[in-house]
Formats: structure tokens, sequence, C-alpha cells
């Protein structure tokens, strides 16, 4: 395996590096968080990087032609790709290095994706490239909850009930997504017991976010974080609140921050305040009642996805994060 | 039981191999870097030969098995773009699963050497050859090339890493190898020294493309109306100079390895007293057609054959005066392509179209012959030129398109 780069753990939100990896040229919307999330993913990993993003917008809004925002060397992947373009860059560089045809040193190698490009159309790749213990990789998902790229399209990543382009609430059928959002990260973590590092974030939460992304890139072998980013074209708000929703979706318990390093799962923030019992959760009602995305939603809808949050937290083994129930005392 | 010797290539030897395993010395030759397998029927014989040499340590290379022939496809695609050497395949449905990841790799000029063994595209189920699966690549800026036999197909799999990563091309290639008949049948193949490999193939440098932290490109941005237009245009022109980077190539491997036709695009059999009728066909038709003009050259018919090699890029002028002087063309197709004109194959048709601007044009019969994997009998051959002969003989083509073999 080759070397990973010494990446300390940032103490301090003044202790952020000043340096930028993404800066202007970007066309993203105001208010985008994965905008903000990619920014603070390459400041975390610092100049020494590759970065391949798979279609979406991230790609489609960023990487413009003559006007590309990012000063690392970055190249695009297809949609489903995110796993194998990781799997590949890291393999050729790796090969390369243990024959002496490039110069030995530890390349940070990450790959992102949207909800699409991930929870859905790349999960088997994903899966692979977490499989690969020799490889150096992270695999960031940044999920805006929506293929908010192609017109704001529900994914296996939407929310329950949310309004999309293709679960508009009509006339006759309000609740067009019936489905509940895929629970990711647990997923690929117990599935890949060889992964030593699988993490859940919010940019709205900078210093947690770009540490677990340091923590990802030093610990070895591949791994994997997963971003909710707020999104005001697809969930329906003034841009200027895209920080606050961000804190709402963790502070009702909705989106756990957690990571999962070498086996012990550790939860922060928030997430782990109403864990410990120090602080309780929001009324998911607050969070979603100030997203159009929901707007159609009955009361009885409203607490229909109370309860589901409710039961994550009261009735799985483990609250928040692992939907088997708790076993008899 | 081979010695270590043998193994790590030190002496010149003859082996009894098939097509496959000759690709898979090849790998091991060209120091690949990075090798993705899946498994598919008939192209995957070459990754079980080339796990054995990584596991016998005959050669280092990071030997991938991905979760699918798209993933696959996209993990030699991104290692190239590093500036790893590569080596990846599919037959089939498998190939077209990659075939999102297979458009990409042409169009970002990324130097993938592939592995087709063509297999016709079930449903309905079968194992057999047909040349679909390949060919459906055509328009999209790889090279494609046609093996007969497993000396040519470990020849052309050295070659092809040369052509590919040649900064002129810049393009992926493709080795399509009849399954069955070339996967997995076995002839006496010549395998050289790694002393002679090394002389004849350089190592792959990607230059300024590469993309690493001491080179902080940004590849494939969007450019949409903008700029399509233009990077579309420099991929033809790429392809306009590949003939003259693959003449060039053959004629050096030629030096190297003293062995390798007059021509790397086409081959020509028992056409020097410029016969009447010639047949066309790639792959290893070539066998049973070879056995069938000699029968016919018994008993007095002046037929040739000229087997065609690299389809892309497509050699038109040396189709031209290899076929112009005949009084009629008999295309072999292994291949079909509904609806298209003549209702023909597609050999047929780019054959056919190859010979609209010569002023004296001969008649062009098509055939479709072998698909999923039927034998092509000689006494099919004989029934082609016996069809095509009439057309000599009335002056007209009676039928454009003709299945051969077929129950009716």
């Amino acid at each position: 395996m080759t070397l990973v780069q010494d990446l300390p753990q940032v103490r301090g939100v003044k202790n952020i590096p000043i340096q930028e990896g993404f800066t202007s040229g970007h066309r993203t919307c105001q208010g985008c968080e994965s905008a903000l999330t990619m920014r603070l993913m390459i400041k975390a990993a610092g100049p020494r990087t590759i970065v391949v993003g798979s279609t979406g917008c991230m790609y489609v809004a960023n990487t413009t032609y003559y006007s590309t925002p990012w000063v690392v060397p970055w190249m695009h992947t297809q949609l489903g790709s995110s796993g194998a373009a990781a799997t590949g860059t890291a393999a050729g560089l790796a090969s390369m290095m243990r024959k002496g045809k490039m110069k030995d040193e530890p390349i940070n190698v990450i790959a992102f994706c949207g909800d699409g490009g991930g929870v859905d159309m790349g999960l088997s790749g994903i899966s692979a490239a977490l499989q690969h213990d020799e490889y150096n990789l992270l695999i960031l998902c940044y999920d805006n909850e929506s293929y908010a790229n192609t017109d704001i399209q529900v994914s296996g990543s939407s929310p329950w009930g949310a309004n999309s382009t293709f679960s508009p609430p009509g006339k006759v059928h309000r609740i067009m997504n019936k489905r509940w959002k895929k629970n990711t990260a647990p997923m690929l973590a117990a599935g890949h017991p060889g992964v030593r590092y699988v993490a859940t974030a919010c940019a709205s939460y900078g210093l947690d976010f770009t540490n677990k992304i340091r923590r990802a890139l030093t610990i070895g072998g591949p791994t994997f974080i997963h971003v909710i980013d707020p999104c005001p074209k697809g969930w329906d708000y003034d841009p200027k609140y895209s920080h606050e929703l961000g804190m709402l979706a963790v502070e009702t318990g909705l989106w756990v921050q957690y990571e999962i390093a070498d086996g012990e799962l550790t939860l922060s923030g928030p997430s782990r305040a109403i864990q410990s019992g120090v602080r309780s959760r929001k009324s998911v009602r607050e969070y979603l009642q100030r997203q159009g995305r929901f707007a159609h939603l009955t009361e009885e809808d409203l607490d229909f996805f109370q309860s589901r949050v409710d039961e994550s937290w009261d009735e799985w083994w483990l609250p928040g994060v692992v939907p088997f129930k708790k076993p008899e005392e | 039981m081979t010695t270590v010797e043998e193994q790590l290539f030190m002496t010149e030897k003859e082996e009894l191999i098939s097509g496959s395993e000759a690709v898979a010395i090849a790998c091991a030759l060209a120091d690949v870097d990075v090798i993705t397998a899946y498994p598919i029927r008939p192209y995957d014989t070459v990754m079980q030969y080339v796990s054995q040499l990584k596991a016998n340590g005959a050669f280092d290379c990071d030997f991938i098995v991905a979760e699918s022939e798209h993933s696959q496809f996209e993990i030699v695609k991104h290692a190239s773009s590093v500036g790893a050497r590569t080596f990846c395949g599919s037959s089939g449905v498998g190939w077209f699963y990659a075939f999102e990841a297979i458009a990409v790799t042409a169009g970002l000029r990324l130097p993938v050497v592939a592995m087709v063994g063509n297999r016709a595209l079930d449903d309905p189920g079968a194992f057999g050859v047909e040349h679909n699966d390949a060919l459906a690549v055509r328009d999209l800026g790889w090279m494609l090339y046609w093996v007969a036999t497993a000396q040519e197909a470990l020849d052309m799999a050295l070659m092809a890493w040369r052509i590919a990563e040649d900064s002129r091309a810049f393009l992926p290639m493709a080795l399509s190898c009849d399954g069955s008949f070339l996967t997995h049948s076995q002839a006496i193949v010549n395998v050289p020294t790694q002393e002679q490999v090394n002389k004849f193939l350089p190592s792959y440098d990607r230059g300024r493309l590469q993309l690493h932290p001491d080179n902080p490109i940004t590849v494939a941005p969007q450019v949409n109306e903008d700029w399509l237009m233009e990077i579309r245009r420099q991929s033809n022109e790429a392809m306009t100079r590949t003939p003259g980077v693959i003449k060039e190539v053959y004629e050096e491997f030629k030096q190297v390895f003293g062995r390798g036709d007059p021509s790397p695009f086409i081959e020509e059999y028992m056409m020097d007293d410029d016969p009447d009728i010639v047949l066309m066909g790639m792959g290893t038709l070539a066998l049973p057609v070879r056995v069938a003009i000699r029968r016919m050259r018994e008993q007095g018919k002046k037929v040739g054959f000229v087997r065609l090699k690299f389809f892309r890029p497509f050699a038109t002028e040396e189709v031209q005066q290899a076929l112009g002087g005949a009084k009629a063309v008999a295309v072999v197709d292994r291949d079909y392509s509904f609806g298209s004109p003549s209702f023909g194959g597609v050999l047929f048709n780019e054959v056919r179209a190859a010979l609209y601007p010569l002023e004296k044009r001969p008649h062009v019969v098509n055939f479709i012959a072998g698909l999923g994997g039927r034998e092509v009998r000689v006494r099919d051959v004989e029934d082609m030129v016996e069809i095509t002969q009439k057309a000599i003989d009335t002056g007209k083509i009676e039928q454009e398109c003709n299945w051969i073999g077929v129950r009716e």
C-alpha cells in the first residue's frame, strides 16, 4: 500500500488551511451547500490531491471549459463511476510507483458523487471500490436529495413525500415519492468490514467535516463519507437559510453525524448531544415546514414523518444509525 | 512444466497456445500496469491466463476483478489518465454493458487496449461469434483490428500499445478475436523475448495530459456547443493520422521480429493474377475461405481473397486498389445491420461505399454467414462464389444480400 500524507486534525475553525483548492469560476447557485462541501473538502485534503467528479451539479455547474474552479488536478467520470474512477486512479498511481515508473509519494485520491450517482446508480461500483484494501482512496457522496442538475428529480436518497419534478403532488396522489431515504453510510460500513473509515457530515459543521476528510485520507485503504447538502433550488427555500437548514437537519435527528473508525461508532456535534440525552431533538416540523418541497404535506403526513424519525432514535439498536430492533433486555 | 527462465521470457520459443493466451503473454511482455477483468465467455479466457501469469510471478500488474463491465472499463480509463499502461476486454453484451465507458474513453483520447472476444448479442442466448459487438463502436474513435491467428493476436497486441499510445493517435484500440475459433483454438506461436519487446515498445508517456498534482489540469470539463465541435474535429484528425502511425509501427515490428504481411491493413490471398472474383471478410473466416479458393483454383476458377484487418481506420485506398480490378466482389459479413442499405451487413456497406468513387466499379454482392458461431463451410464459400459468378454472367445482381447456410 502506498503511503498516506501527514494531515493532522484541525483544532479550531481558525486553523482550517487558508489555501484554496476550489476557487472562482464555478457557476453554482446562490446558497449552494455542495459548493461549500467541495471547498472544505479540498482545503482539508490539500494540493497533493487528484479529484475525480462524477456527473451531477458539481460537474455541470462547476467545471466549465476555460473557467474551472479546481486548482488541483481534476477529471470527470461517468454518473455511476465514482467507485471505479477512484479505484482506477489509485491503481494506476500505485502500480507505477511500485514499478518505479513514477516518483513514490502519497497522493490523495478523492472521487465524489451526488446522491443520484452514489446512492442510486453508482452503489455497486462504490461497494467494489470499498473492497480494495490495497488502495488509499476516499469516495465522497454529496447528497442534496435529488437529481438537482437535471431539474430536481427524486432519487433513492430523497426524503419521503418530497415534491420533485418526478414526484409532483397531484389531485389524486398527494404523495408521489413513497420511498424512505436509503441508509447509505451504515449500509456501506456494515457491508464492508475491511473498510476502516465511514462517516457522515454536513458543511454547516465545517470543522467536523474538515477533520473527517482528513481522517478518511490518513487512516489508509478505501473510505467513504456521506454529506448532506441543503439545496435552495431543489428544496425550495431562500438561499440565505442553507446553513441553518443543514443545522436543523441534524438538530431534528433526521441527519445523524457520526464516524465509524475501525469499527468504532462515534456520534459528533448535536447528534452526540441527542444520543447522550444532553439535548432533545427539535420537531421535524421546524425543518420540513421551511422547505417548499414539503408544502403539500398534511398534519397527518407530518406526524407520520415525525413517527419514523422517533422510531429511528427510540427503537433502533444503534439509534439513528442501524435499523435493527434493539434486542430484548 | 515451464521453467522460471521460460516464464520470464528470456529465451525465444515456440508454444502451442490459444489466441487468448497469446494476448495474455503480450500483456506480460508489454509490462501492462493495470488490467481489469469481469467474466463473460469467450474473451475471459485471456483474463484467466493473465491471472495465472500474475499468480506465478511472471509479471507485475494491478489485476482488478471489477464488479461489472462498466466499472471494468472505467477503471482502466482512469488508470490510463494518470499514465498507466492498461488492458481490459469483454464479449457480446458485456461489451455493451460497458458502452458508456467505452464511448468516453475514445472521447478522452485515452489509449486503452482491449480485447473483444466476438460473441453474439444474446438474447436469445448464444456464445458463438458474431462481429456486431465490436462493430458497435466503429463511429466512436476506437481503432478496430480483426485478428485471424494466435500469432497475429500476440503480435498485434504488442503493436496495439505502441500505436494507441503514440501521441499522434492517443486513441483506444480493440483487438477483435472470433469467439472460440480464435479465443479457444490453439496454434503454434512464436513467443518473443523480453529483450526484443523492450527494443520495440517504449513506455507509455501521457506527457502534458497526465493527471498528476505536478500537472494540475482539468480533464473533460463541460464544453457544450461552444467547443465540442472543435474537440470532435481533433479526434477526427487523430484518427486521420493513425494510418501513418500504423504503417510506421508495422514496419518497425517487421524489422525487430522478422515477420508480418506486406500491408498492416489488408492481407491478400491469391490476388497476384487479378482474379475476376474477390472474396472479402474479417477474422478467422480466412481459414475456410482459403481452403475453398485452393479447391476452386484447382478447378480453374480465378478467385482471390482479401482479409480486412483494420476496420478502423478503414484503409480506403488499399481496399480500392485491391478490389477495383475485380469483376465482382463478394463481401462476407459475420454480422448484420437490420434495415441498412440493401438490408446488407456492416462490412458490405462500408466496402461498397469505399468503392463508389471508382470510375469502373465491380459488382458488390453481400453474404451473411456464420452468425452465432455457425461454421462457415468450404461449400458455403463455393455457393457464394457461384452466386457472385451469376452476377458477372448476367450483368446484374439478382439479390444484393444473401444469407448463406441458413434454414429457409
